[in-house]
């Protein structure tokens, strides 16, 4: 038996490679994949996603359960001793101690709460961000002038301020987010800086500038990309914060008036009660701390996914 | 200035202030890096720049393209002085000469694709967009020898050796007369060296290109150069063709220099010139010659007058050096010793 030659055919039969598959997996892409391998993350996701939707659903619930957040119900949500009410079919988390029905104020205060946190922690992301940009970028007087304002701004007891100016413009949500926002955008600003100046110093900074790019493109297309990673950790991260900061101050009496519920005044209110009626305070609390608790967790899953240090770990 | 010179440097100096806290403290201790440099780079030409770490190489290049304002001197690129010019006014320079730069990893932006990075050129001057502009960054890749399919990847996927041929391949897309290469290869492997030295050689070639080449290295420097220029503490100290700079070295410097030099042709047993002591700071450079510290021929002369840079007497060709006593052929400099 003869062996046959090799052919041009056993060549061309080759399967031509696939140039659709070149296409690379970005940072981000990679980023995502790994996040969404990440178990914790996909719960606290999936809580967060519950926590909005019940948010924007508040309405549709009070239907549902029959109680307004602000109805009070002497007759019905009372003890005959005027006390607030345990848990039941008809008030699931129990009554407060004027007979309000608590899971439907628990259900309304996620609005105040998450409105208070993103809002406010979405305007200090922007602030910071682009106080930081431009005081690294620019660097010189206008860097030493941004940075110290950073720091007497971090070093401001935040609490006495939001008391004092309370009291001065009295309290609304307004007031609550702008609080917020202004003591947090600092260390948002703080760490952009940081980030810049470091990057600043990369040789392709210096290729981008010898191939003419202005300011203004080299911080938006050369610097602005290697932000958005450490930006977006910290916002998981502030979101949570701010939730919490905003919870202390109503719970102060300086945010939210009530009766509008939130989850830190229902907690002032029920410290009267809390060895007759352990509902009044467990739920809010619960609710603050499952809330910021997925926060919190995502934003850690978060920074693990997009940290390159970590990508190596990974692959092994 | 004659027609065949591309670029022109006289008495180029740039000082940087010692870390100056802009609020409260302004130092009047300045750093030396590039003091007085007169330099020519001819069209078609490698010019090599060689020196220690620190000299003022890189400081040098980076005045010559203005990525940093000169404290002193006058640079014609093409005749015409780009000294002074603003910014913007320098746009339409940036067309002609490019930069190639060290360190591969740090030249390339890890968040954006190298198709992007190497259109960058084409945005910035709002020339060749869409499909244009991508059909030519695939040519560059394909010019440089990256595969064009690669388009889409992040510098992460490429090795040492492809960064940077990205790197080279940014530095072409506007068709420069002149690259400046900072220790392009310096950061590679020797076997990915070879290649890259090749590849800008080839491209020299085949684009008419005018290299200035900085190393440190001086086996990398007399492979690609057409004439090399020996750099000392700011100052360029000799100036000459690169086989007859090596040869016939004239500055005690650059004879100290290429004995240190490892070379495997070498036969037998040679001098190896020792220096004393370290590099002067260049905050505070020494009097007279930069070079007299540490010169195993310093006379009084060399501590008061600083030598010129000048051709010897009677001699037609190029070399210059900057030195009263300059080294004469076969002579064994004072304290040099024998090293296996």
């Amino acid at each position: 038996m003869t062996q046959a030659p090799p052919t041009v055919e056993a060549f061309e039969a080759r399967p031509v490679e696939d140039t659709r598959l070149i296409e690379a997996k970005g940072p981000w892409r990679l980023a995502w994949e790994r996040l969404r391998r990440d178990r914790v993350a996909i719960v606290c996701f999936l809580v967060i996603v519950l926590i909005v939707l019940v948010a924007v659903c508040a309405p549709l619930i009070a239907d549902l359960v029959g109680h307004k957040p602000n109805a009070t119900d002497q007759l019905g949500g009372l003890t005959p001793e005027g006390l607030p009410k345990g848990p039941s079919w008809s008030h699931p988390f129990g009554t407060d101690s004027l007979g309000r029905d608590i899971f439907i104020r628990v259900v309304y205060a996620a609005r105040i709460s998450l409105l208070a946190g993103v809002v406010a922690s979405t305007l200090a992301i922007i602030v910071g961000a682009v106080v930081g940009l431009f005081a690294g970028y620019i660097g010189g007087m206008t860097d030493s002038f941004l940075a110290r304002t950073m720091d007497v701004i971090l070093s401001f007891p935040f609490l006495l301020f939001g008391i004092a100016l309370v009291s001065i413009v009295g309290p609304s949500l307004g007031i609550v987010i702008g609080v917020i926002a202004f003591f947090s955008w600092a260390s948002v600003g703080r760490i952009v800086r940081g980030q810049t100046i470091s990057i600043k110093e990369k040789e392709y900074i210096e290729a981008a500038r010898s191939l003419g790019a202005g300011d203004v493109r080299i911080m938006f297309v050369d610097v602005f990309p290697n932000l958005i990673a450490p930006v977006l950790v910290y916002l998981t991260l502030l979101i949570p914060a701010a939730i919490v900061f905003e919870a202390t101050l109503s719970f102060l009496g300086l945010g939210v008036i009530p009766p509008t519920p939130t989850w830190g005044n229902m907690l002032a209110e029920s410290l009267g009660f809390y060895q007759v009626a352990w509902w009044y305070v467990l739920f809010p609390a619960a609710a603050l701390l499952i809330t910021t608790l997925a926060f919190n967790l995502l934003g850690d899953s978060v920074r693990d996914a997009l940290d390159p240090r970590g990508e190596r770990l990974f692959r092994q | 200035m004659s027609d065949d010179v591309l670029l022109q440097a006289a008495r180029v100096v740039k000082r940087f202030p010692v870390s100056s806290n802009a609020l409260f403290r302004r130092s009047r201790e300045q750093v030396h890096a590039v003091d007085g440099v007169d330099l020519e780079v001819r069209r078609g030409e490698t010019l090599g720049v060689v020196g220690e770490t620190g000299c003022g190489k890189s400081t040098l290049a980076r005045c010559l393209t203005r990525l940093y304002p000169l404290t002193d001197g006058t640079v014609v690129f093409d005749g015409h002085d780009i000294s002074t010019l603003s910014r913007q006014a320098l746009r339409p320079y940036r067309l002609q000469m490019q930069m190639i730069f060290q360190d591969p990893y740090s030249s390339l932006n890890p968040r954006r694709r190298v198709g992007s990075i190497i259109g960058d050129p084409f945005a910035i001057h709002r020339m060749a967009g869409g499909s244009t502009r991508k059909r030519q960054v695939q040519e560059l890749m394909e010019l440089v020898g990256l595969n064009p399919e690669h388009y889409n990847r992040f510098p992460a996927a490429f090795s040492g050796g492809q960064r940077q041929r990205i790197g080279v391949a940014r530095a072409l897309a506007l068709r420069p007369k002149l690259i400046v290469c900072d220790e392009p290869v310096s950061a590679l492997d020797v076997s990915i060296q070879a290649q890259i030295l090749n590849l800008l050689n080839d491209l020299q070639r085949e684009l008419d290109l005018t290299y200035l080449f900085i190393a440190h290295d001086l086996a990398v420097v007399r492979r690609v150069s057409d004439r090399i220029a020996v750099m000392y503490l700011g100052k360029v100290v000799e100036l000459a063709d690169a086989e007859e700079l090596f040869d016939r070295p004239r500055h005690p410097y650059t004879a100290a220099l290429l004995s240190a030099a490892t070379d495997i042709d070498d036969e037998g047993p040679r001098e190896r010139i020792l220096l004393r002591g370290d590099v002067p700071s260049p905050i505070d450079p020494p009097q007279g010659c930069r070079f007299h510290t540490r010169c195993p021929k310093a006379r009084e002369l060399c501590a008061t007058a600083e030598p010129p840079l000048e051709s010897k007497a009677g001699d037609a060709s190029s070399h210059q050096t900057a030195c009263h006593f300059p080294v004469e052929e076969g002579e064994q400099l004072a304290g040099g010793s024998t090293a296996a």
